[in-house]
Formats: structure tokens, C-alpha cells, sequence
């Protein structure tokens, strides 16, 4: 589904990925853990080319995205995005986020977008805040709105960018909850997390990162309970 | 001190016809304006430099010389350079609008910048090409954020609009001289058309409130 060859990623002299290689087949969750500032985010936000690739290629469903001629946009609708702070459109009511994008982008009538939006509502538990604004909702709503919202462009892959870092403690198992069941839908996900219970818990495959190189990638229960490398020992006494 | 306010009453009407001819001169150059604004303030915070360079030169020329001069120079130098004998009214709108896009340009990129970068990752995330995340998502944010300032904007233009009077447009401020000219009275009629500009400006905030109540209902 996704494979990655030989990724560099700089921001002027600063190289923040280095030569990163590795494949994620379909229906596979793969969690990608680090340090801060080992590249996590980055590496997630060249799937969608929210950061655009220095070197190297990227394949999304066969697809070569980091070719010129690819059409970055069909790309993006195809791999679903969740972000660390929601970033739900504020001034667009709950309703209005899950079905501006259909609408818009894949052409949906109105009455379609809507069906497919209040599913998804009724999945993620919110189907009476359809009508609300994002700003009456609390953290953990919020993120489940906006894991609603990128499920709505129905995409084959779907990446999350630290979830529930932005939550207060009460919130997060709700979050999290609403990602165990899509797990259990088959789609293919990619997430960054410190959620070490949880990646244990769901993930397929650890990527461990350490700065700006792909140190680990091995099952969790490999990963977490013998774990090759000094430095993801190092990190993983740590945090666990 | 001796007012006689009894002799312009026959020529209120003259004078209160000047209201509309003022408001329409008003919202059309502040519709160009903010138009045209918008576009140079994409111009402004665009990747392609020469694009800067001509939105930022471009509000450089209307800021760095006076209103009244661009005026002048758009009313009376048309016909001499292009041959086409432009109206007051369309001389007074176009230099108006002209103006206005170089100074709410800025506020406009100012409003655009302050709209949290998350929202445009978030529309690129769902695909969502430049224009309709323009239109869409960016821009009702950042207008939002920038109303009291266009607002201000916009009273600007209703006051400054007595400078066409300059070239010969029957506004409110040309009426009140009209008048005078005919009565030999300067205070009165310049005293009726003062607070006629007041009363305007105090309703044009009023609606501006009302305006902003409705787009915090998002809130």
C-alpha cells in the first residue's frame, strides 16, 4: 500500500530524515514512535505530501507521489489525515466539516455527502452534535469529528499525527477507542504516537525513529520486550 | 452669532439627494476595493517573487502619494492620455477603489497570515484545491478577524469620498458648497451635511456590529 524508498527530508541544512526505507501493506497499523524531533511527524506528512520529499520515492497504492507528474491532490484525497490540534474549520458546523471535502473535492451531492457524514457521526458517537459549531465541543469530540471528517473522502490509507497529545487524560481513551474500531475495519494506518500501551496494543509493526533514521521496525511484541538497538532500550525505559 | 437655517430648507432635498449619490460612490469603491485587495494580498503571501514585488510596489505608489493628487491625475489626465472622456463618478470610483485595495491589501494579509496554518494542512490533507480553500476556509477566517479594521476601512472611504466634490461630483460635501454658493451661507449647509456624514458614519457601525455579532455565532 505505502513503500517507501531511500526518503530524505531537510529543512535547509537541517536533515531530518535520513535515507528512511520501509513498506506498510494494506490493512497493516503501523505506529511510528521517537524521541521529539526524530523526524516522526515528518516522515507521516510526506505520505500525504504535506512536506515535500528532498530525495528519495514514495508509492501510495503504486503510485510514485514524489514523481513531478503526480496529481497531488487525487493523492491526498486517498490518504486520510488526523492532526495533533484537530484543526476542525471553526467557523463550519460539525456537519459542515464531514461533508465540505466530499462535496467539493469528490463532487458528492449534497444529500450523499450528508448520509455518508451522519454514519460516520453515528460511529464515532456524535450524531447529535451534527449541528453544533467545533467550538462547543470538548477535545476528545473534537478529534472525533475530525477522524470523522477525514474518513468522509472514504481513503484507502489513514495517517494520525500524534492524536491525542493535545488531550486532557480523560479524553484520550475515547479518542482511542474510535481508532480500535477502524482498526478493525482493515483500512491501513499510520500513527504517531506516545501511546505506548495503545501501539502495543494494535499496531501490526513498530517503526522506531531516532534522529532522522529508521532504528527499529519489528513487531510490538518484539520492539517492546527486546528491543535491538541501545537507543530505543534507552528511550523505552523511559517512557515505559 | 446669528444662524438662519430658514433660508437653505428649500434646498434640503438638493442637499439630502447628495446621500445617496455619497453612499452608492461609497460601497462601490469599497466593493472594488476589498476586491481588488484581496487579490494583491494573495499577490502579497505568494511563492512567486515578482508577484510580491508588483503587489508590494503597487501599495507603495497609492500610500506614498495623496489621494487627492491620484484623483486629480486619473480625472484630468485620462482624456489627454487615452481619449476617453471619463466621468466624475467613474473617475472618483476607480481612483477610490485603486486606493482602497493598496491599504485593505495589507489588512487582508495581515488577516490571512493570523488564520492558523493547521487550517490550510487541513484542507490540503482532504484535497482540497487553492481556490476553494481560499474562498472556503481561509478567507471567511481571516475576514472574520480583520471586520473592525475593514470597517474602519470603509468609514474612511465615506469621508474621504468628499474629495471628489474636487472634480465636480454632486455629493453631499458638493451640495452643501452648491448651496452656500447660492445663499451666501457657509456655516448652515456645512453644518446639515456634517452631521449627515456623523449620522452615516454612526450607522455604518451599527450594521458593522450586527454584522459581527452574526459571525461569532460560531463561536
Amino acid at each position: 500500500m505505502i513503500r517507501i524508498e531511500h526518503l530524505v527530508k531537510s529543512f535547509g541544512p537541517l536533515e531530518v530524515l535520513k535515507d528512511i526505507s520501509t513498506e506498510v501493506d494494506s490493512g497493516e497499523v503501523v505506529a511510528i514512535i521517537g524521541p521529539s524531533g526524530s523526524g516522526k511527524s515528518t516522515l507521516l506528512r510526506c505520505i500525504n505530501l504535506l512536506e515535500i520529499p528532498t530525495a528519495g520515492h514514495i508509492f501510495v497504492d503504486g503510485v510514485d507521489i514524489t514523481s513531478p507528474k503526480c496529481d497531488i491532490l487525487k493523492v491526498r484525497q486517498n490518504v486520510g489525515m488526523v492532526f495533533q490540534h484537530f484543526n476542525l474549520f471553526p467557523h463550519k458546523t460539525v456537519m459542515e466539516n464531514l461533508t465540505y471535502a466530499p462535496m467539493k473535492v469528490r463532487g458528492l451531492s449534497k444529500a450523499d455527502a450528508s448520509k455518508i457524514a451522519m454514519d460516520l457521526l453515528e460511529k464515532v458517537g456524535l450524531s447529535e452534535k451534527a449541528d453544533q459549531y467545533p467550538s462547543r465541543l470538548s477535545g476528545g469530540q473534537k478529534q472525533r469529528v475530525a477522524i470523522a471528517r477525514a474518513l468522509a473522502m472514504e481513503p484507502d490509507v489513514m495517517l494520525f499525527d500524534e492524536p491525542t497529545s493535545a488531550l486532557d487524560p480523560e479524553m484520550v481513551k475515547e479518542v482511542l477507542d474510535v481508532m480500535k474500531a477502524l482498526v478493525r475495519t482493515g483500512i491501513t494506518m499510520a500513527i504517531v504516537t506516545h501511546e505506548m500501551g495503545f501501539a502495543r496494543e494494535v499496531a501490526n509493526r513498530v517503526l522506531f525513529l531516532d534522529g532522522g533514521y529508521l532504528v527499529e521496525d519489528a513487531p510490538p511484541d518484539v520492539f517492546f520486550s527486546a528491543p535491538k538497538s541501545d537507543r530505543a532500550q534507552q528511550f523505552l525505559e523511559k517512557v515505559l | 452669532m446669528n444662524l438662519d437655517f430658514g433660508q437653505i430648507v428649500p434646498s434640503l432635498p438638493f442637499i439630502l439627494n447628495g446621500i445617496l449619490v455619497t453612499l452608492r460612490f461609497t460601497v462601490l469603491s469599497a466593493l472594488f476595493g476589498f476586491t481588488l485587495g484581496t487579490l494583491l494580498s494573495l499577490l502579497k503571501i505568494s511563492n512567486i517573487k515578482p508577484l510580491r514585488w508588483f503587489a508590494e510596489f503597487y501599495t507603495s505608489i497609492f500610500r506614498g502619494t495623496p489621494l487627492i493628487l491620484q484623483l486629480a491625475l486619473v480625472y484630468f489626465a485620462t482624456p489627454q492620455l487615452i481619449g476617453y472622456k471619463i466621468t466624475p463618478i467613474e473617475a472618483g470610483v476607480f481612483t477610490f477603489s485603486l486606493n482602497s485595495a493598496a491599504y485593505s491589501s495589507e489588512t487582508i494579509r495581515a488577516g490571512i497570515m493570523a488564520v492558523d496554518k493547521g487550517q490550510r494542512e487541513a484542507s490540503m490533507s482532504l484535497g482540497v484545491p487553492y481556490r476553494p480553500m481560499m474562498l472556503d476556509i481561509i478567507l471567511p477566517q481571516a475576514f472574520k478577524n480583520i471586520l473592525p479594521a475593514l470597517v474602519n476601512e470603509t468609514i474612511a472611504l465615506l469621508k474621504d469620498s468628499a474629495l471628489v466634490s474636487t472634480i465636480g461630483v454632486l455629493d453631499l460635501m458638493r451640495r452643501a458648497q452648491v448651496v452656500a454658493g447660492q445663499t451666501f451661507l457657509y456655516f448652515e449647509p456645512l453644518l446639515v451635511v456634517g452631521v449627515i456624514y456623523y449620522v452615516m458614519v454612526m450607522g455604518l457601525t451599527q450594521a458593522a456590529n450586527v454584522l459581527e455579532r452574526r459571525m461569532r455565532r460560531s463561536d
